[in-house]
Protein backbone atom coordinates (compact mmCIF):
# COMPACT_ATOMS: atom_id res chain seq x y z
CA UNK A 1 0.00 0.00 0.00
CA UNK A 2 1.27 3.45 -0.84
CA UNK A 3 2.36 5.81 1.87
CA UNK A 4 3.59 9.37 2.15
CA UNK A 5 6.44 11.02 3.94
CA UNK A 6 6.30 14.76 4.59
CA UNK A 7 9.67 16.44 5.07
CA UNK A 8 9.37 19.60 7.14
CA UNK A 9 12.13 22.16 7.60
CA UNK A 10 11.75 24.63 10.46
CA UNK A 11 13.64 27.42 12.18
CA UNK A 12 14.77 24.98 14.85
CA UNK A 13 15.17 21.61 13.22
CA UNK A 14 13.62 19.14 10.78
CA UNK A 15 10.66 16.82 11.20
CA UNK A 16 9.47 13.84 9.19
CA UNK A 17 5.75 13.04 9.19
CA UNK A 18 4.62 9.64 7.93
CA UNK A 19 1.26 8.15 7.07
CA UNK A 20 -0.27 5.42 4.99
CA UNK A 21 -2.20 6.17 1.83
CA UNK A 22 -5.32 7.14 3.76
CA UNK A 23 -3.42 10.07 5.27
CA UNK A 24 -5.55 10.07 8.41
CA UNK A 25 -3.06 9.12 11.13
CA UNK A 26 0.39 10.60 11.25
CA UNK A 27 3.59 9.63 12.96
CA UNK A 28 5.86 12.56 13.78
CA UNK A 29 9.61 12.03 14.01
CA UNK A 30 12.12 14.68 15.00
CA UNK A 31 13.47 17.12 15.64
CA UNK A 32 16.49 16.30 13.56
CA UNK A 33 19.34 18.82 13.83
CA UNK A 34 17.51 20.48 16.71
CA UNK A 35 18.27 24.14 17.21
CA UNK A 36 19.53 24.64 13.66
CA UNK A 37 17.58 26.24 10.87
CA UNK A 38 16.68 23.66 8.26
CA UNK A 39 15.74 25.61 5.18
CA UNK A 40 14.98 22.60 3.03
CA UNK A 41 14.92 18.80 2.81
CA UNK A 42 14.21 16.85 -0.32
CA UNK A 43 14.37 13.21 -1.38
CA UNK A 44 15.72 11.78 -4.59
CA UNK A 45 12.99 10.85 -7.09
CA UNK A 46 14.97 7.77 -8.12
CA UNK A 47 15.87 6.64 -4.58
CA UNK A 48 13.32 7.95 -2.06
CA UNK A 49 15.43 6.76 0.86
CA UNK A 50 18.14 9.17 -0.20
CA UNK A 51 17.23 12.49 1.40
CA UNK A 52 19.29 15.65 1.52
CA UNK A 53 18.88 18.37 4.13
CA UNK A 54 20.22 21.90 4.43
CA UNK A 55 21.12 22.64 8.04
CA UNK A 56 22.41 26.10 8.87
CA UNK A 57 23.08 28.46 11.72
CA UNK A 58 24.18 32.04 12.14
CA UNK A 59 26.93 30.78 14.46
CA UNK A 60 28.22 27.76 12.57
CA UNK A 61 27.34 28.31 8.93
CA UNK A 62 26.16 25.63 6.55
CA UNK A 63 26.03 21.87 7.00
CA UNK A 64 24.64 19.50 4.38
CA UNK A 65 23.17 16.28 5.73
CA UNK A 66 22.40 13.12 3.77
CA UNK A 67 20.31 10.13 4.72
CA UNK A 68 20.28 6.80 2.90
CA UNK A 69 17.55 5.21 5.00
CA UNK A 70 14.62 7.55 4.60
CA UNK A 71 15.65 9.96 7.30
CA UNK A 72 16.31 7.51 10.14
CA UNK A 73 20.03 8.21 10.24
CA UNK A 74 22.02 11.08 8.78
CA UNK A 75 25.61 11.89 7.95
CA UNK A 76 27.14 15.28 7.32
CA UNK A 77 28.65 15.49 3.85
CA UNK A 78 30.47 18.32 2.07
CA UNK A 79 29.63 21.90 2.91
CA UNK A 80 32.21 23.86 0.97
CA UNK A 81 30.40 26.29 -1.31
CA UNK A 82 33.12 28.32 -2.99
CA UNK A 83 32.11 30.71 -5.74
CA UNK A 84 33.91 30.15 -9.00
CA UNK A 85 36.63 32.56 -10.03
CA UNK A 86 36.59 36.28 -9.35
CA UNK A 87 33.32 36.63 -7.47
CA UNK A 88 32.82 40.36 -8.06
CA UNK A 89 29.96 42.28 -6.53
CA UNK A 90 26.20 42.57 -6.61
CA UNK A 91 24.08 45.48 -5.44
CA UNK A 92 23.41 45.95 -1.76
CA UNK A 93 20.12 47.30 -0.38
CA UNK A 94 21.43 50.85 -0.59
CA UNK A 95 22.50 50.46 -4.20
CA UNK A 96 26.21 50.21 -3.49
CA UNK A 97 28.34 47.29 -4.73
CA UNK A 98 28.64 44.44 -2.25
CA UNK A 99 30.95 41.43 -2.50
CA UNK A 100 29.32 38.08 -3.08
CA UNK A 101 29.29 36.18 0.23
CA UNK A 102 28.00 32.65 0.72
CA UNK A 103 25.47 32.48 3.57
CA UNK A 104 23.34 29.36 3.28
CA UNK A 105 21.60 26.83 1.07
CA UNK A 106 17.95 27.66 0.57
CA UNK A 107 16.88 24.83 -1.71
CA UNK A 108 18.15 21.37 -2.63
CA UNK A 109 16.89 19.77 -5.82
CA UNK A 110 17.98 16.17 -6.42
CA UNK A 111 18.40 15.07 -10.02
CA UNK A 112 15.53 13.26 -11.69
CA UNK A 113 17.85 10.46 -12.84
CA UNK A 114 20.81 10.18 -10.45
CA UNK A 115 20.62 10.07 -6.64
CA UNK A 116 24.19 11.38 -6.34
CA UNK A 117 23.51 14.51 -8.34
CA UNK A 118 21.88 17.40 -6.52
CA UNK A 119 21.47 21.09 -7.29
CA UNK A 120 21.70 23.66 -4.50
CA UNK A 121 20.31 27.18 -4.65
CA UNK A 122 22.21 29.40 -2.28
CA UNK A 123 22.34 32.89 -0.76
CA UNK A 124 24.07 35.04 -2.08
CA UNK A 125 22.35 33.83 -5.21
CA UNK A 126 24.15 31.14 -7.13
CA UNK A 127 23.53 27.60 -8.30
CA UNK A 128 25.78 24.75 -7.21
CA UNK A 129 25.79 21.08 -8.18
CA UNK A 130 27.23 17.94 -6.66
CA UNK A 131 27.67 14.70 -8.57
CA UNK A 132 29.05 12.65 -5.69
CA UNK A 133 26.20 12.66 -3.22
CA UNK A 134 27.03 15.98 -1.63
CA UNK A 135 30.73 15.53 -0.87
CA UNK A 136 31.86 18.19 -3.34
CA UNK A 137 29.92 21.17 -4.68
CA UNK A 138 30.76 23.19 -7.77
CA UNK A 139 29.18 26.41 -8.91
CA UNK A 140 27.42 26.57 -12.27
CA UNK A 141 28.99 29.94 -12.77
CA UNK A 142 27.33 30.75 -16.08
CA UNK A 143 24.33 31.95 -14.12
CA UNK A 144 26.08 34.76 -12.26
CA UNK A 145 28.30 35.25 -15.28
CA UNK A 146 25.49 35.82 -17.71
CA UNK A 147 25.92 39.58 -17.40
CA UNK A 148 23.25 40.85 -15.06
CA UNK A 149 24.71 39.47 -11.82
CA UNK A 150 26.24 42.75 -10.76
CA UNK A 151 22.75 44.33 -10.89
CA UNK A 152 21.02 41.77 -8.68
CA UNK A 153 20.09 42.98 -5.24
CA UNK A 154 18.61 41.24 -2.19
CA UNK A 155 14.97 41.02 -1.32
CA UNK A 156 13.85 41.47 2.26
CA UNK A 157 14.80 37.89 3.06
CA UNK A 158 18.17 38.07 1.38
CA UNK A 159 19.40 37.43 -2.13
CA UNK A 160 18.51 33.79 -2.36
CA UNK A 161 18.21 31.34 -5.22
CA UNK A 162 15.12 29.59 -3.93
CA UNK A 163 13.50 27.74 -6.84
CA UNK A 164 15.04 25.04 -9.01
CA UNK A 165 12.85 23.20 -11.53
CA UNK A 166 14.26 20.35 -13.58
CA UNK A 167 12.44 19.62 -16.84
CA UNK A 168 11.49 15.91 -16.89
CA UNK A 169 11.21 15.90 -20.68
CA UNK A 170 14.41 17.77 -21.44
CA UNK A 171 17.30 17.10 -19.10
CA UNK A 172 19.23 20.03 -20.50
CA UNK A 173 16.58 22.49 -19.34
CA UNK A 174 16.65 24.02 -15.85
CA UNK A 175 14.58 26.87 -14.46
CA UNK A 176 15.64 28.87 -11.40
CA UNK A 177 14.37 31.93 -9.59
CA UNK A 178 16.13 34.45 -7.42
CA UNK A 179 14.73 36.99 -5.00
CA UNK A 180 14.90 39.82 -6.14
CA UNK A 181 16.46 39.26 -9.54
CA UNK A 182 13.82 37.17 -11.28
CA UNK A 183 13.59 33.91 -13.22
CA UNK A 184 16.23 32.40 -15.45
CA UNK A 185 16.41 29.40 -17.78
CA UNK A 186 19.24 27.23 -19.03
CA UNK A 187 18.83 25.04 -22.12
CA UNK A 188 22.29 23.51 -21.91
CA UNK A 189 22.28 21.79 -18.51
CA UNK A 190 23.33 24.87 -16.58
CA UNK A 191 26.23 26.11 -18.70
CA UNK A 192 24.55 29.29 -19.93
CA UNK A 193 21.45 31.14 -18.77
CA UNK A 194 19.01 33.77 -19.91
CA UNK A 195 16.51 35.86 -17.94
CA UNK A 196 12.89 34.88 -18.54
CA UNK A 197 11.00 37.82 -17.10
CA UNK A 198 9.19 39.24 -20.12
CA UNK A 199 5.63 40.13 -19.21
CA UNK A 200 6.37 40.69 -15.53
CA UNK A 201 5.54 44.16 -14.22
CA UNK A 202 6.95 45.39 -10.91
CA UNK A 203 5.93 48.91 -9.99
CA UNK A 204 8.37 48.93 -7.06
CA UNK A 205 11.51 48.92 -9.27
CA UNK A 206 12.73 51.87 -11.35
CA UNK A 207 11.93 50.16 -14.65
CA UNK A 208 8.76 48.12 -14.06
CA UNK A 209 9.45 45.90 -17.09
CA UNK A 210 13.20 45.50 -16.59
CA UNK A 211 14.99 42.39 -17.83
CA UNK A 212 16.01 41.56 -14.22
CA UNK A 213 15.08 42.88 -10.78
CA UNK A 214 11.65 41.31 -10.32
CA UNK A 215 10.92 39.73 -6.95
CA UNK A 216 9.84 36.22 -7.86
CA UNK A 217 8.66 34.24 -4.84
CA UNK A 218 8.09 30.83 -6.34
CA UNK A 219 7.68 28.98 -9.65
CA UNK A 220 5.81 25.69 -10.12
CA UNK A 221 5.53 23.23 -12.98
CA UNK A 222 3.48 20.14 -13.69
CA UNK A 223 5.76 17.31 -14.85
CA UNK A 224 3.55 16.44 -17.82
CA UNK A 225 3.58 20.03 -19.13
CA UNK A 226 7.02 21.48 -18.43
CA UNK A 227 6.57 24.36 -20.85
CA UNK A 228 3.76 25.70 -18.69
CA UNK A 229 5.01 27.52 -15.61
CA UNK A 230 3.13 29.22 -12.81
CA UNK A 231 4.65 31.98 -10.72
CA UNK A 232 3.78 33.65 -7.45
CA UNK A 233 5.47 36.99 -7.62
CA UNK A 234 5.87 39.63 -4.90
CA UNK A 235 2.64 40.94 -6.35
CA UNK A 236 0.81 39.10 -9.15
CA UNK A 237 0.24 35.46 -9.99
CA UNK A 238 1.64 34.74 -13.45
CA UNK A 239 1.55 32.02 -16.08
CA UNK A 240 3.77 31.14 -19.01
CA UNK A 241 3.04 28.59 -21.72
CA UNK A 242 6.35 28.80 -23.51
CA UNK A 243 8.94 27.96 -20.91
CA UNK A 244 9.05 31.44 -19.45
CA UNK A 245 9.64 33.33 -22.70
CA UNK A 246 6.48 35.33 -22.04
CA UNK A 247 4.31 35.65 -18.94
CA UNK A 248 0.74 36.79 -18.42
CA UNK A 249 -1.02 37.67 -15.21
CA UNK A 250 -3.66 35.21 -13.94
CA UNK A 251 -4.42 36.77 -10.55
CA UNK A 252 -8.09 37.13 -11.55
CA UNK A 253 -10.45 37.28 -8.59
CA UNK A 254 -7.92 36.58 -5.84
CA UNK A 255 -8.52 38.76 -2.75
CA UNK A 256 -4.87 39.80 -2.99
CA UNK A 257 -2.25 38.72 -5.47
CA UNK A 258 0.57 38.88 -2.92
CA UNK A 259 1.81 35.56 -1.57
CA UNK A 260 4.72 33.19 -1.47
CA UNK A 261 3.68 29.66 -2.43
CA UNK A 262 2.22 28.22 -5.61
CA UNK A 263 1.85 24.59 -6.59
CA UNK A 264 0.15 22.36 -9.16
CA UNK A 265 -2.20 19.39 -8.62
CA UNK A 266 -0.39 16.12 -9.26
CA UNK A 267 -2.85 14.88 -11.89
CA UNK A 268 -4.54 18.04 -13.19
CA UNK A 269 -1.99 20.37 -14.76
CA UNK A 270 -4.50 23.21 -14.93
CA UNK A 271 -5.37 23.00 -11.21
CA UNK A 272 -3.18 25.28 -9.16
CA UNK A 273 -3.04 26.47 -5.57
CA UNK A 274 -1.92 29.69 -3.90
CA UNK A 275 -2.24 31.14 -0.41
CA UNK A 276 -2.88 34.89 -0.62
CA UNK A 277 -1.27 37.08 2.01
CA UNK A 278 -2.70 40.52 2.73
CA UNK A 279 0.31 42.55 1.61
CA UNK A 280 4.05 42.78 1.52
CA UNK A 281 3.92 44.74 4.77
CA UNK A 282 1.36 42.49 6.46
CA UNK A 283 2.52 38.95 5.96
CA UNK A 284 -0.69 37.25 7.08
CA UNK A 285 -3.94 36.12 5.47
CA UNK A 286 -6.59 38.76 4.71
CA UNK A 287 -9.09 39.19 7.56
CA UNK A 288 -7.21 36.65 9.67
CA UNK A 289 -8.77 33.83 7.63
CA UNK A 290 -6.40 31.16 6.36
CA UNK A 291 -7.63 30.25 2.90
CA UNK A 292 -6.03 28.27 0.13
CA UNK A 293 -7.23 29.43 -3.27
CA UNK A 294 -7.62 26.90 -6.07
CA UNK A 295 -8.01 27.50 -9.75
CA UNK A 296 -9.10 24.61 -11.96
CA UNK A 297 -8.60 26.66 -15.10
CA UNK A 298 -4.91 27.45 -14.83
CA UNK A 299 -5.54 30.81 -13.21
CA UNK A 300 -7.90 33.79 -13.30
CA UNK A 301 -10.88 31.94 -11.77
CA UNK A 302 -10.14 31.17 -8.12
CA UNK A 303 -12.18 29.56 -5.36
CA UNK A 304 -11.40 29.76 -1.65
CA UNK A 305 -10.84 26.49 0.22
CA UNK A 306 -11.64 26.84 3.90
CA UNK A 307 -12.98 23.54 5.26
CA UNK A 308 -10.81 22.74 8.28
CA UNK A 309 -8.67 25.86 8.10
CA UNK A 310 -8.92 28.57 10.80
CA UNK A 311 -11.30 31.29 9.68
CA UNK A 312 -10.70 33.83 12.40
CA UNK A 313 -7.72 35.34 14.21
CA UNK A 314 -5.16 33.53 12.10
CA UNK A 315 -2.08 35.61 11.35
CA UNK A 316 0.47 33.07 10.19
CA UNK A 317 2.46 33.18 6.98
CA UNK A 318 3.30 30.40 4.53
CA UNK A 319 6.80 30.82 3.16
CA UNK A 320 7.94 30.21 -0.39
CA UNK A 321 8.98 26.56 -0.03
CA UNK A 322 6.08 25.79 2.30
CA UNK A 323 3.67 23.90 0.02
CA UNK A 324 3.86 20.53 -1.72
CA UNK A 325 1.63 17.86 -3.24
CA UNK A 326 1.70 14.08 -3.17
CA UNK A 327 0.92 11.93 -6.19
CA UNK A 328 -1.63 9.50 -4.77
CA UNK A 329 -4.83 8.95 -6.76
CA UNK A 330 -6.61 11.57 -4.71
CA UNK A 331 -4.00 14.29 -4.72
CA UNK A 332 -2.85 15.40 -1.28
CA UNK A 333 -1.90 19.04 -0.66
CA UNK A 334 0.29 20.07 2.27
CA UNK A 335 1.52 23.38 3.64
CA UNK A 336 3.33 24.56 6.72
CA UNK A 337 2.96 27.86 8.53
CA UNK A 338 5.10 30.20 10.55
CA UNK A 339 2.81 29.28 13.44
CA UNK A 340 4.18 25.75 13.40
CA UNK A 341 1.20 23.91 11.93
CA UNK A 342 1.38 21.58 8.95
CA UNK A 343 -2.00 21.32 7.24
CA UNK A 344 -2.93 18.53 4.88
CA UNK A 345 -5.78 17.89 2.51
CA UNK A 346 -6.11 14.31 1.21
CA UNK A 347 -8.77 15.34 -1.30
CA UNK A 348 -7.21 18.03 -3.46
CA UNK A 349 -8.14 20.84 -1.08
CA UNK A 350 -11.77 20.06 -0.22
CA UNK A 351 -11.03 19.33 3.45
CA UNK A 352 -8.07 20.20 5.61
CA UNK A 353 -6.69 19.26 9.00
CA UNK A 354 -3.54 20.04 10.93
CA UNK A 355 -1.43 16.90 10.95
CA UNK A 356 0.93 18.46 13.48
CA UNK A 357 0.84 21.68 15.50
CA UNK A 358 3.23 23.73 17.56
CA UNK A 359 6.37 23.05 15.60
CA UNK A 360 8.90 25.86 15.28
CA UNK A 361 8.10 28.21 12.39
CA UNK A 362 7.92 26.11 9.23
CA UNK A 363 10.27 27.09 6.43
CA UNK A 364 9.73 24.28 3.93
CA UNK A 365 7.48 21.33 3.18
CA UNK A 366 8.19 18.54 0.71
CA UNK A 367 6.27 15.33 0.15
CA UNK A 368 7.44 11.91 -0.91
CA UNK A 369 4.92 9.44 -2.28
CA UNK A 370 6.23 5.97 -1.50
CA UNK A 371 5.16 2.71 -3.16
CA UNK B 1 47.83 15.93 23.77
CA UNK B 2 45.61 18.95 23.24
CA UNK B 3 42.20 19.37 24.85
CA UNK B 4 39.42 21.20 23.00
CA UNK B 5 36.04 22.25 24.35
CA UNK B 6 33.40 22.66 21.66
CA UNK B 7 30.14 24.61 21.86
CA UNK B 8 27.11 22.42 22.40
CA UNK B 9 25.81 22.46 18.83
CA UNK B 10 29.16 21.28 17.54
CA UNK B 11 29.43 18.57 20.19
CA UNK B 12 26.12 17.26 18.91
CA UNK B 13 27.20 17.54 15.30
CA UNK B 14 30.44 15.68 15.97
CA UNK B 15 28.74 13.19 18.31
CA UNK B 16 31.14 13.85 21.17
CA UNK B 17 30.04 14.04 24.77
CA UNK B 18 32.71 16.08 26.46
CA UNK B 19 36.04 17.57 25.57
CA UNK B 20 37.95 16.42 22.50
CA UNK B 21 41.54 15.24 22.85
CA UNK B 22 43.88 15.62 19.90
CA UNK B 23 47.48 14.69 19.28
CA UNK B 24 49.34 17.39 17.37
CA UNK B 25 52.73 17.30 15.77
CA UNK B 26 54.47 20.65 15.54
CA UNK B 27 53.56 24.06 16.87
CA UNK B 28 50.31 24.38 18.77
CA UNK B 29 48.36 27.20 17.20
CA UNK B 30 44.69 27.83 16.64
CA UNK B 31 45.24 26.87 12.99
CA UNK B 32 46.96 23.57 13.82
CA UNK B 33 44.30 22.74 16.39
CA UNK B 34 41.50 23.40 13.91
CA UNK B 35 43.32 21.46 11.19
CA UNK B 36 43.56 18.45 13.48
CA UNK B 37 40.01 18.87 14.71
CA UNK B 38 38.60 19.01 11.18
CA UNK B 39 40.70 16.05 10.07
CA UNK B 40 39.24 13.91 12.84
CA UNK B 41 35.73 15.33 12.59
CA UNK B 42 35.12 16.25 8.94
CA UNK B 43 31.56 17.29 9.73
CA UNK B 44 33.00 20.31 11.56
CA UNK B 45 34.61 21.71 8.42
CA UNK B 46 33.22 25.15 7.81
CA UNK B 47 31.47 25.43 11.15
CA UNK B 48 34.25 27.18 13.11
CA UNK B 49 36.06 28.99 10.31
CA UNK B 50 34.98 29.76 6.80
CA UNK B 51 36.37 27.16 4.41
CA UNK B 52 37.22 29.68 1.73
CA UNK B 53 38.51 32.68 3.70
CA UNK B 54 39.72 30.63 6.71
CA UNK B 55 38.35 33.41 8.91
CA UNK B 56 36.94 32.56 12.32
CA UNK B 57 33.16 32.77 12.25
CA UNK B 58 32.05 36.10 13.72
CA UNK B 59 29.93 34.66 16.51
CA UNK B 60 32.71 32.40 17.79
CA UNK B 61 35.62 33.23 20.07
CA UNK B 62 38.64 31.26 21.27
CA UNK B 63 39.70 31.24 24.93
CA UNK B 64 42.63 29.68 26.78
CA UNK B 65 43.85 30.06 30.36
CA UNK B 66 41.03 32.55 31.03
CA UNK B 67 42.25 34.75 28.22
CA UNK B 68 40.64 35.66 24.94
CA UNK B 69 43.00 34.34 22.28
CA UNK B 70 40.62 35.00 19.40
CA UNK B 71 42.88 37.63 17.95
CA UNK B 72 46.13 35.73 18.28
CA UNK B 73 47.14 35.18 14.64
CA UNK B 74 46.14 31.71 13.38
CA UNK B 75 49.78 30.66 13.27
CA UNK B 76 50.70 32.40 16.51
CA UNK B 77 51.72 30.28 19.50
CA UNK B 78 49.15 29.50 22.17
CA UNK B 79 50.02 29.32 25.89
CA UNK B 80 52.23 26.44 26.99
CA UNK B 81 49.44 25.21 29.24
CA UNK B 82 47.33 24.54 26.14
CA UNK B 83 50.23 22.99 24.26
CA UNK B 84 50.90 20.59 27.12
CA UNK B 85 47.25 19.77 27.70
CA UNK B 86 47.04 21.24 31.19
CA UNK B 87 44.44 23.73 30.00
CA UNK B 88 41.82 23.24 27.28
CA UNK B 89 41.33 25.36 24.19
CA UNK B 90 37.79 26.72 24.37
CA UNK B 91 35.67 27.45 21.29
CA UNK B 92 32.83 29.58 22.59
CA UNK B 93 29.69 30.85 20.88
CA UNK B 94 28.65 34.45 21.46
CA UNK B 95 25.64 35.00 23.67
CA UNK B 96 23.45 36.74 21.14
CA UNK B 97 19.78 36.68 20.42
CA UNK B 98 16.80 36.72 22.70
Amino acid sequence: MSSVRVLVGTRKGAFILSSDGKREKWEVNGPFFGGWEVYHLKGSPVDPNRIYASQSSSWHGQVIQRSSDGGVTWEAVGNKFAYHGDTGTHQWYDGTPHPWEFKRVWHLEPSLVDPDTVYAGVEDAALFRTTDGGQNWHELSGLRGHGSGSRWQPGAGGMCLHTILLDPKNHNRIFIAISAAGAFRSDDAGATWKPINRGLRSQYIPDPVAEVGHCVHRIAMHPSRPDTLFMQKHWDVMRSDNGGDQWQEVSGNLPTDFGFVIDVHAHEPETIYVIPIKSDAEHYPPDGRLRVYRSRTGGNDWEPLTNGLPQSHCYVNVLRDGMAVDSLDSCGIYFGTTGGQVYASPDAGETWSAIVRDLPPVVSVEVQTLP
Amino acid sequence: MIRVILPSHLRTLASVGGEVQLDLAGPVTSCSILDALEARFPMLRGTIRDQVTRQRRPFLRFFACNEDVSFVPPDGPLPDAVATGREPFFIVGAIAGG
